[in-house]
């Protein structure tokens, strides 16, 4: 019996950890400083004239990530202009996956010719404050004053496989909603993807 | 005469031809034995596996070829099919590759890792709306596994290991 009670507390604590890590939709998200690809630091701060920022954690090696590169190319120039630039984010430790280092990263934004930031978390604190699980993983934050509220969680759109054959683009949809001071219909989507990798 | 010679000449010919086909036959039987059949599920056809009321417990992994922690863990789960071999274990892998030839390349994939437990592919680039299905928990990172037993279940968000699987089976059997 006491054994029961001490496992039924520990699942009760555990999922009670599990909750308090990252944010859910409607939180308070705090600004960051990370080392962009052309070695400058870059914060949310910077961005005085954003409306807000479509938060992207990707990086170059998941099949996921690579299958979302010219989506996200194309979310940034179409709406960078109106306020929310993308700011990428490599999530992962380059010790467990060597291809996501940050000359990894160099390389493949040149190749691609990413239009946007593409911050690596060196750290590995800035995903554990976000609570994202894998990449690509987009959060799409509002900026009011200081403050930058969490608008939505979740997946581009509804085909990882076929840009061509998308007929939901939950991102494009949320922005559109807020640009017009909506609260954008769907705010939560779950996205498959590769998990984050850490040595821990 | 010569149309001995020409008889000769032809039934030569069609000997040669005969080798040239069984050796062509050889070949193609060799590579259907070698090439695995997989079938190719979008997640309505899949879903029925989550759900079966029978005595045996299912073990369904999802994971992909270019997923480093899915293909470490994968040695667990054929160490568990075989310990489990005579017993109600069902073990079931959702691959979730996707791109060229993934058949052939899944194929070669699985025996070269010496993997036998049975493969499916899973095909439904729509995955929002059914991560959420496979588990409530789940969020949508690979890998992910389910292990079940009629209405009990345990859900894994990340790798686990052979000792982790079995004493989930164990525990749905007590």
């Amino acid at each position: 019996m006491m054994k029961k009670i001490l496992f039924l507390s520990f699942l009760l604590l555990s999922a009670v950890a599990i909750h308090a890590q990252g944010y859910k939709v409607g939180d308070s998200a705090t600004d960051f400083k990370l080392k962009n690809i052309d070695g400058k630091h870059i914060s949310l701060a910077d961005y005085k004239d954003a409306k807000g920022f479509v938060v992207i954690f990707t990086c170059n090696h998941c099949p996921y990530a690579v299958a979302y590169e010219d989506r996200i190319i194309d979310i940034d120039k179409k709406y960078k202009k109106k306020g929310f630039p993308v700011i990428a984010i490599n999530p992962n430790d380059p010790a467990v996956v060597p291809g996501d280092s940050f000359e990894g990263m160099q390389k493949r934004a040149k190749e691609k010719g990413f239009t946007f930031p593409y911050l690596f978390d060196a750290k590995q604190e800035v995903y554990k404050n976000f609570g994202a699980t894998k990449t690509p993983h987009v959060y799409i934050l509002s900026k009011n004053g200081k403050n930058l509220k969490v608008e939505y969680i979740g997946t581009i759109d509804n085909n990882y496989k076929d840009a061509s054959k998308v007929s939901t683009k939950y991102v494009e949809d949320a922005i559109n909603s807020l640009l017009m001071n909506k609260k954008p219909a769907v705010t939560y989507t779950k996205a498959i993807g590769c998990s984050i990798k850490t040595k821990g | 005469m010569i149309n001995g010679i020409f008889n000769t000449y032809k039934s030569y010919l069609c000997y040669i031809m005969k080798i040239l086909f069984s050796i062509a036959l050889l070949f193609a039987i060799n590579t259907t034995v070698q090439s695995q059949d997989f079938e190719t599920l979008n997640f309505k056809e899949l879903k029925p596996i989550f759900h079966l009321q029978n005595d045996t417990t299912y073990v369904i992994n999802f994971w992909a070829m270019w997923c480093k922690p899915c293909v470490e863990e994968l040695p667990e789960f054929e160490h568990i099919r075989k310990s489990y071999e005579n017993t109600k274990v069902k073990v079931l892998l959702v691959s979730l590759d996707f791109g060229s030839k993934v058949e052939e390349r899944l194929s070669r994939f699985l025996m070269k890792k010496n993997i036998n437990a049975e493969v499916v592919i899973l095909d439904d680039p729509d995955a929002n709306s059914w991560i959420g299905k496979v588990d409530d928990e789940w969020d949508g990172a690979l890998p992910a596994t389910v292990v079940y037993k009629k209405d009990k279940r345990k859900f894994f968000a990340r790798k686990v290991t052979y000792s982790e699987l079995a004493e989930t089976i164990d525990n749905l059997n007590r």
